[in-house]
């Protein structure tokens, strides 16, 4: 068996965990005696060792269990928490993310022992120690792994189990000679905790780590097979050959997390030859244990030679070879997984279920047309209910993949905490909305251009607590995070009090590196120049501090939402602060569109930025500054000849009146003037690939029913 | 499978040969009245021609979007990439999808396909730009001899990059 099919779990486990760690670290933060947090933190810290324990990450493990040991005093009310103890347990979270990170790309934790770290929470530890000399696992009942001494005394009900296993032949035939050879045969029961939930890593950890002392399990009852399907109660029983005391298979056995009690005492050899005989006739366990066993006669003469290298090792060297080395490194070994409510699930179930009933009863409605007794009045209704079934299945595949942002932005206080302690300057994140949801891959993706924004909030917008005071500002710098759904889109925006945007300064600069000329920059409205900034190779920080203008600038920020269909634009006043809004599609998979026809050529808009669908008479465009405009119900709106931006003739009206497609993003709306309206169809968003550099206009194409190809309008991108 | 078979027949069939050539494989397209060949391991479909969706504003050598199996894939012309003349759409016309790792897949549109040929190492010769014409030669590696015919050999990474 191999701990790697948990691997995801534990991924996706341990990092919730690391996320709460450092939401909830932050509070004691400002609440050093809050006993909720001390107790969430106490909790987190104890199921992140287990976890690290159970996939044999030692070193991920040892250091948590100090944190824990640490946090079993703060909550004795033995060590009081300080700024500096803070700092030291936020250390040891990003030691611990490094091991996930590790874990994530190699399955191996790597090889950081973080001494360091582990010293200084000893150090806290001892520090105390004076007063209470009791070391951490006092209080630390849950933690407890050390099996109590009479236990190895075998004396209770399981204590003989091993007695009770019946041996074949072979088997005989090798303990027989493993004893000659002056090998030890030992019975051995190991009894997992009833809480325990992955009993079949348990078990298979305990295997390991009696192989690891050199033992070889000649028979186990139920058969390892079993073992590994988790098929049995609380304990299994095992028969092992080796060298060393029993006493260190114990300890080895023990040492794995979640193990309540092991209990072990040689085999009688007279025992054993009598049970063999009762085997003949009791033979249902035999096929089993054979299965199990069944190299054992031609690896036990090797065993001597095997168990003298592992047996000389440490104690504790338990498993960080329970991950297979042959795993490439680079890639990551996890795939990307998503945790579903079951409730989304179940209603997914119902969905399907209706579509093979309308399925079925379009089959029966054409059987019936075949026979002459249907009407196409059945045929229409049947489609309708088809229609609405699928309609309902996308919006739950839709849900299925729609993740809230709250684990992307959780992270972000914790960062900017660590902002004001290097850039020397006091703010504050406020978040909103960290409940609103957004697919999936736009989640994963969204973290790194809001991380960029925070930085350049607080490096470039929040101003030193002096000069917040000079201008009347409170001290404390304020950066907010705000979320929010609208309509078909999530916007985001990252705003703070801060200095707001120079724009001269960028006008300047952009000068300076090349990007404008003077006479450019003159005529340059305030907010084109503030548009400069997502310019590439622009980046304002003049000296390259370490938390932004680290050559990655806000092009990269720009071309990221890009590239998830979403854009990002600024707002600013000079002194007062500046607003980052970031607008992105709900989601990228699946949308409902409005088919439209220029020139012979079929193309989507998606309905979520069409606002209406006008008739014009050609002869109501009025023109302003040479740009054709329309009035729409008292609202001046530019007109788009899509035509003329696609490059293809267009027929013109015969009636004289214009069919135009209005759109809006934002506050702002246009009328595309198209030729043909084909009505409204939901389709699937299919990449142009990477051979077609980006079109503007085009966020991508989509397979029609008939096969044909076409292509989706960007309308946003046309404003 | 079949390189390898070849490679068991040869001595066998009475070549008296004792050193075993490798033998590559190319797909003769015909563009103009040049032969082209393609090796054989890029080339992952061939299409009779279909509807090609225009896409706007992208250079005229891409000729659009096709449908395969429900992935959309740009195709090229390989006679507008190269500098001759435009396609002249008739039944031979073929769409041939190469996979370039770096790029995915990529359909070029092709005159015709005529035949498949197998070339032993010392039949091709890298290009000195003899018997290619000179719109060609940056999109040839080398040239094949095939019986008493030059077959240029199509650098299919130049192909596949992008000009602009």
């Amino acid at each position: 068996m191999d701990v790697s099919q948990y691997l995801e779990i534990f991924l996706d486990e341990t990092n919730e965990h690391l996320q709460s760690l450092n939401t909830q670290i932050l509070n004691l933060e400002q609440n050093p005696e809050d006993s909720d947090t001390i107790n969430e933190i106490f909790r987190a810290a104890h199921s992140l060792k287990g976890m690290a324990g159970t996939m044999g990450y030692k070193r991920m493990q040892n250091l948590t269990h100090d944190m824990e040991n640490v946090f079993s005093e703060v909550r004795a009310g033995n060590i009081k928490v300080g700024p500096e103890m803070i700092d030291t347990l936020f250390q040891c979270l990003d030691a611990l993310q490094e091991y996930t990170d590790n874990i994530k790309n190699s399955s191996d934790e790597g090889t950081n022992d973080n001494e360091p770290l582990i010293k200084l929470l000893n150090d806290y530890l001892n520090g105390k120690g004076a007063e209470s000399p009791a070391p951490a696992p006092a209080s630390a009942e849950p933690a407890k792994e050390e099996p109590k001494a009479e236990e190895s005394s075998a004396s209770s009900d399981s204590s003989d189990k091993w007695n009770q296993i019946k041996f074949d032949d072979s088997q005989v035939k090798v303990i027989g000679e493993a004893l000659k050879s002056g090998m030890k045969v030992y019975g051995l029961n190991v009894t997992v905790k009833e809480s325990c939930i992955l009993k079949a890593a348990r078990a298979f950890l305990v295997l390991k780590a009696i192989e690891e002392k050199g033992g070889e399990i000649i028979v186990s009852n139920p058969s390892s097979q079993d073992i590994e399907d988790e098929k049995f109660d609380f304990d299994f029983t095992l028969i092992v050959i080796a060298e060393c005391p029993i006493d260190d298979l114990i300890k080895a056995a023990s040492d794995v997390s979640e193990i309540d009690k092991v209990v072990g005492a040689p085999i009688d050899m007279d025992k054993v030859h009598v049970e063999d005989e009762e085997t003949v006739e009791t033979a249902d366990v035999k096929p089993e244990a054979e299965a199990a066993t069944s190299d054992v006669p031609a690896s036990a003469p090797e065993t001597p030679a095997q168990t003298s290298a592992p047996a000389s090792q440490a104690p504790a060297a338990a498993a960080p070879s329970a991950k297979p080395a042959d795993k490439k490194p680079g890639k990551p070994v996890v795939n990307r997984t998503i945790r579903v409510d079951i409730e989304k699930l179940d209603s997914l179930m119902n969905l399907v279920s209706e579509l093979i009933i309308a399925k079925n009863s379009l089959v029966s409605a054409s059987a019936d047309k075949v026979a002459g007794t249907a009407s196409s009045n059945d045929f229409n209704e049947k489609i309708e209910y088809l229609e609405s079934v699928t309609t309902n299945l996308h919006e739950s595949v839709m849900k299925v993949r729609m993740v809230p942002i709250e684990n992307t932005v959780q992270k972000f206080p914790r960062m900017i905490r660590d902002l004001n302690k290097k850039l020397g300057k006091k703010m504050e994140l406020y978040m909103t909305g960290e409940d609103t949801e957004l697919d999936r891959t736009v989640v994963d993706e969204i973290g790194d251009p809001l991380m960029h924004l925070l930085r350049n909030s607080a490096d470039h917008g929040i101003e030193s607590a002096e000069i917040r005071a000079q201008r009347g500002k409170p001290e404390t710098g304020s950066i907010f995070l705000d979320a929010y759904q609208e309509g078909n889109n999530v916007i985001i925006e990252v705003r703070d009090d801060g200095n707001g945007i120079d724009v001269e300064a960028v006008k300047n600069k952009a000068i300076e590196k090349g990007v404008i000329n003077a006479e450019q920059a003159a005529a340059m409205a305030d907010k084109d120049a503030i548009n400069l900034l997502f310019h590439p190779g622009f980046s304002t920080a003049k000296q390259i501090t370490d938390v932004s203008g680290r050559g990655v600038g806000l092009d990269v920020v720009k071309s990221k939402i890009e590239a998830l269909s979403g854009e990002v634009s600024v707002k600013s006043v000079l002194g007062e602060g500046s607003t980052w809004t970031i607008r992105l599609p709900l989601t990228l998979a699946i949308i409902q569109t409005l088919m439209v026809v220029v020139g012979g050529e079929k193309y989507a808009i998606s309905l979520g930025s069409i606002e209406t669908i006008e008739t014009i008479p050609e002869k109501d465009i009025k023109f302003v500054e040479n740009k054709e405009v329309i009035n729409l119900r008292g609202q001046v709106l530019p007109l788009i000849r899509l035509n003329r931006i696609i490059d293809i003739e267009s027929k013109s009206p015969e009636d004289g009146n214009l069919t135009v497609v209005i759109v809006k993003k934002g506050d702002k709306m246009a009328g595309i003037v198209v030729d043909e309206l084909r009505g409204q169809q939901e389709i699937v968003i299919k990449s142009l690939g990477k051979y077609i550099k980006q079109v503007k206009f085009i966020s991508g194409a989509t397979i029609l029913g008939d096969g044909e190809v076409a292509l989706i309008l960007d309308t946003n991108a046309l404003l | 499978m079949e390189l390898s078979n070849d490679l068991k027949n040869l001595p066998a069939s009475g070549d008296e040969t004792k050193i075993i050539k490798q033998l590559f494989q190319y797909i003769v397209i015909k563009l103009g009245d040049e032969n082209f060949g393609i090796d054989i391991n890029y080339i992952d479909n061939i299409l009779r021609m279909q509807q090609i969706t225009r896409v706007p504003k992208v250079p005229a050598y891409l000729k659009g979007v096709i449908n395969l199996r429900g992935e959309v894939i740009p195709v090229m012309s390989l006679r507008l990439k190269m500098g001759l003349d435009e396609d002249v759409i008739n039944k031979d016309t073929r769409i041939i999808i190469l996979k370039i790792d770096s790029e995915g897949s990529v359909g070029v549109l092709v005159d015709e396909v005529k035949e498949v040929i197998k070339l032993s190492e010392d039949q091709i010769e890298s290009t000195t730009g003899e018997g290619v014409s000179p719109e060609s030669r940056r999109f040839v590696s080398a040239v094949g001899q095939n019986g008493n015919e030059l077959i240029s050999i199509l650098d299919i990474a130049s192909i596949s990059l992008d000009e602009n």
